[in-house]
């Protein structure tokens, strides 16, 4: 395996939604890469954004988020409660120094396997592009300031 | 896990990992994992790990089984495929040894892993990774026991064509109450406009009619015609329902359905609805002379006395007084224990393809005009004549797929335009002796006596010509043309043009999902596919119910189907709720939120975001509860408590951290050693 960087993703999934997506990925074969590892939650309202510092805590580059599309959230309106959070984490994440490009929410219904497959992919990439994030070794190295990183240079 | 005696104690784990014959095993290497599991999981309780071949079979399940007998297992791991498709095998698995279900958790490695990736050492790690991170997550697990609701026997159906029909006659015969709400005048749906069916060529009205008037005076059927659900509240087993009575402005007490009102109301009206534009009808009406229930309905648009204020031509003919012009929609309300949606399809609209020259060329039909035309009672008084009323056509050409299998308007195929268009072939033929062109991408006549149809079709001299029809040409702009239209298509069994002169042409329109089926689908709190169609819970095991607990979908709602498949689907329906109606009560999953009373702040932070009204709040104690029975468990409100006062059974805060920490445990690619 060559030495380039293999960034690692949490992605939240929701029951209804993008959890059956990603069973549908599997089963028309959609390809993705294998740098992220899904949890499931009942709904995208259940994300407590605790769950995303916790995940770049115990070392993940990057997090996905997905859920029913507005208006299609099984629990009827709840994915606008988890919209409304990952706006306000991602400006929270940005004044603590991640880079809030690290987080990203999908939309994505059970039937949309491909459509997941391929934001899984295209994630991917927009991580490996923003390099390791490496927190528990920064907070090792550096104390307090523990996950200040350089987010000048914000790939596209 | 926590003892009696507030001590910590090590569970005891068992992991099971799934081969899945070589679905999962050819690209995770499945006996190294179930090895780490049982050398590097250890520490955290995993006692027995295994490999087994198909672990949802009996003797896999028995595997499990044995292992919580022999080896006191109090959690079980299973790795496999999605725990959509076979958590609830696993629970069972558990509980007939003894454990509590809830206790035994599923990691999807063939969906997640070995379906979608390719590399055998990335996909076996991650593989690793998933189950450690289930592993962390079941050892916060409790015991849960899970939550019965009541079922009210009675039943709500939408849509009464054949197959709400069907599910409510069903139904009511094993003595439950129905309520069937239909938006139109009268039950009956699309079929009533039918003249014959396929493949049979039994006339609809004789095989509905019977069924609409057993609908319509069944003790145990309360009909509501001209009726819309305006608003859905509650859960399985005890739904609130209220429904729009539009006024009909006659008093069906009075009403005997004698006739004389639409007899004596001067005010014609072209009918766009159950004429489909080719007949009329009065502003006082019912659809059709077998409408069920017999009561008409005063169409407020083009009433006279709405517009001008006189005219009550029909209150003054009416010899039972039934006329009530000051009538206004009632709302009524009731409760029911399951809903049965069977609201069908639209037609596609056919001017969406102008190159077919729907609305443009006078003699291009669609099939539901069509179907009109043939119907005796129907406008034509069942003959097949062009526009004008008199003439009878030569030649005719149909065309199949219009609307359907085509990119710019409906990938799916609508499955039964085959055999309709089969169907005309036949009834042009039988009726006219015309020549009948047949235009077709592939038939599909798969269901049982449909391929003999169209044998019988082919021996009756239909002609077939295999290609997408590319226009229909007014033959009258052609040099040397005549008032005949001329279909060109590129045949594509002969490797040709042609260019087909025909009087009158019949576009098989695709059946599309109703242009409120997202809004319907939305106020029952169900899904719709990306074509539309209303989602089953699974395609092929379940595909009567959906994601919602006591709503079930049937006809052609789900999708383009024909009446045996639309009736065997009512029936299916039916079957569904009266298991639910006999089991009393239903078994729920425990996952719900809760409130620690001695924590919660009382801010009401929580308070505003329920959808289902679960979350109340006591003035007096300044402390919010949530109600069990109300709450979904979606765990919105778990995530917003800034006390940390609301958990969640089986997505606790412990619970989703201790997984992420799992899953994170295991390095994107093995260490070198
Ligand atoms: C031209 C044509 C010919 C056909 N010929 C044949 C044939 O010969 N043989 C065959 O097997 N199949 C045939 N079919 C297919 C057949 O029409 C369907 O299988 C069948 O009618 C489906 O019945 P349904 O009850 O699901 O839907 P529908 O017949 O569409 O009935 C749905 C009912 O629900 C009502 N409704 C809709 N929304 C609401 C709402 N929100 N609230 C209250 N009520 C609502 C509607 O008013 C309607 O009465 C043909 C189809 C077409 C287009
Ligand atoms: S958010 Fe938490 S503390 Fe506030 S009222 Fe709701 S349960 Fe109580
Ligand atoms: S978990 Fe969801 S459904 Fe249950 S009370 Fe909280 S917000 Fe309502």
């Amino acid at each position: 395996m060559s030495g380039e960087f293999e960034p690692l993703i949490i992605g939240f999934t929701c029951n209804w939604c993008s959890y059956r997506a990603a069973d549908m990925a599997g089963t028309a074969r959609f390809k993705y890469p294998p740098n992220i590892r899904l949890l499931r939650l009942m709904c995208s309202g259940r994300l407590d954004p605790t769950f995303v510092l916790k995940a770049f805590r115990e070392g993940a580059d990057g997090v996905l988020i997905t859920g029913c599309h507005p208006g299609e959230c099984h629990y009827i309106e709840q994915n606008y409660k988890a919209l409304r959070r990952v706006l306000l984490l991602k400006r929270l994440l940005g004044s603590m120094g991640l880079n809030p490009e690290r987080v990203k929410l999908v939309w994505a219904s059970a039937a949309e396997g491909g459509r997941l497959a391929r934001e899984i992919s295209s994630f991917v990439e927009h991580v490996r592009a923003l390099g390791p994030l490496g927190w528990p070794q920064r907070a090792m190295a550096n104390g307090r300031y523990a996950a200040r990183e350089e987010i000048e240079e914000v790939p596209a | 896990m926590t003892s009696a005696n507030g001590k910590r104690q090590i569970p005891r784990i068992g992991v099971y990992v799934c081969h899945c014959g070589s679905n999962i095993a050819g690209t995770v290497d499945v006996e190294e994992v179930a090895k780490w599991a049982k050398e590097r999981l250890g520490e955290q309780g995993v006692v027995v790990a295994k490999e087994y071949k198909f672990m949802c079979s009996s003797l896999g399940q028995e595997l499990i089984a044995e292992d919580i007998r022999k080896e006191r297992l109090d959690r079980v791991v299973v790795a496999a495929c999605s725990p959509h498709l076979h958590e609830k095998t696993f629970r069972g698995a558990a509980a007939r040894a003894g454990l509590n279900p809830y206790l035994c958790e599923m990691t999807s490695i063939r969906e997640q892993v070995s379906w979608v990736h390719t590399d055998k050492i990335l996909a076996t790690e991650k593989a690793k990774a998933l189950i450690s991170g289930t592993v962390a997550r079941v050892r916060e697990h409790s015991p849960l026991e899970s939550i019965t609701v009541p079922i009210n026997e009675t039943t709500l159906v939408v849509g009464g064509g054949i197959a709400g029909i069907q599910a409510a006659l069903e139904i009511a015969n094993t003595g439950h109450p129905v309520y069937l709400v239909e938006r139109e005048p009268s039950i009956g749906g699309h079929m009533a406009q039918f003249d014959k069916t396929f493949p049979t060529l039994d006339c609809a009205a004789c095989i509905l009619t019977p069924r609409m008037s057993e609908a319509g005076s069944h003790p145990g059927i309360h009909l509501l015609t001209w009726s819309e659900v305006e608003q859905v509240e509650g859960y399985v087993g005890n739904f609130t329902v209220s429904v729009r009575k539009k006024a009909r402005y006659v008093n069906t007490e009075l009403c005997t359905g004698c006739g004389i009102c639409w007899q004596k109301c001067p005010k014609n009206v072209l009918d766009d609805k159950f004429e489909v534009g080719l007949g009329y009808r009065k502003a006082i009406y019912t659809p059709f002379e077998q409408a069920v229930p017999r009561f008409p309905v005063i169409d407020r648009e083009t009433c006279t006395y709405f517009e001008k204020g006189t005219c009550k031509a029909c209150e003054k003919f009416c010899p039972t007084g039934a006329i009530a012009l000051e009538q206004q929609d009632e709302l009524v309300s009731f409760q029911v224990g399951n809903i049965v949606l069977a609201t069908g399809y639209d037609l596609f609209d056919a001017r969406r393809v102008p190159q077919y020259g729907y609305g443009r060329l006078p003699n291009v039909f669609t099939s539901l005009e069509f179907e009109r035309m043939c119907n005796a009672a129907g406008p034509t008084n069942g003959d097949i004549v062009l526009r004008d009323g008199k003439t009878v056509p030569k030649t005719v050409g149909i065309i199949h797929c219009v609307g359907s299998r085509d990119r710019n308007y409906n990938n799916y195929c609508s499955a039964i335009c085959c055999m309709q268009s089969l169907k005309f072939a036949h009834l042009v033929k039988e009726r006219t002796g015309a020549e009948v062109y047949n235009f077709y991408i592939d038939l599909r006549t798969t269901a049982k006596d449909y391929d003999e149809f169209y044998q019988r079709v082919l021996e009756e001299g239909t002609l077939f010509v295999r290609g997408r029809v590319a226009e229909i040409i007014d033959g009258a702009q052609l040099p040397g043309g005549d008032e005949r239209m001329v279909i060109q298509v590129e045949d594509t069994l002969a490797g040709c043009q042609r260019h087909i002169p025909v009087d009158m042409v019949v576009l098989s329109a695709a059946l599309e999902p109703r242009a409120d089926a997202g809004e319907v689908a939305k106020q029952f709190g169900i899904s719709c596919s990306s074509n539309g169609w209303f989602t089953e819970r699974h395609p092929k095991l379940d595909p009567v119910a959906t994601m919602t607990e006591g709503i079930f979908i049937a006809g052609c709602a789900t999708g383009p189907r024909d009446i045996p498949n639309t009736v065997a689907q009512g029936s299916a329906t039916a079957a569904r709720v009266v298991s639910y109606i006999a089991q009393a009560e239903l078994a729920l999953e425990p996952i719900r939120a809760s409130v620690a009373e001695a924590t919660c702040s009382g801010c009401r932070i929580c308070n505003g975001l329920c959808p289902f009204n679960a979350i109340v709040f006591h003035e007096d104690r300044m402390v919010t509860e949530i109600m069990t029975a109300l709450c979904q468990g979606c765990g919105t409100c778990v995530a917003a408590c800034p006390a940390g006062a609301i958990t969640c059974t089986g997505f606790s805060n412990d619970q989703v951290i201790a997984q992420i920490e799992g899953m994170m445990a295991v390095a994107f690619q093995p260490e070198p050693v």
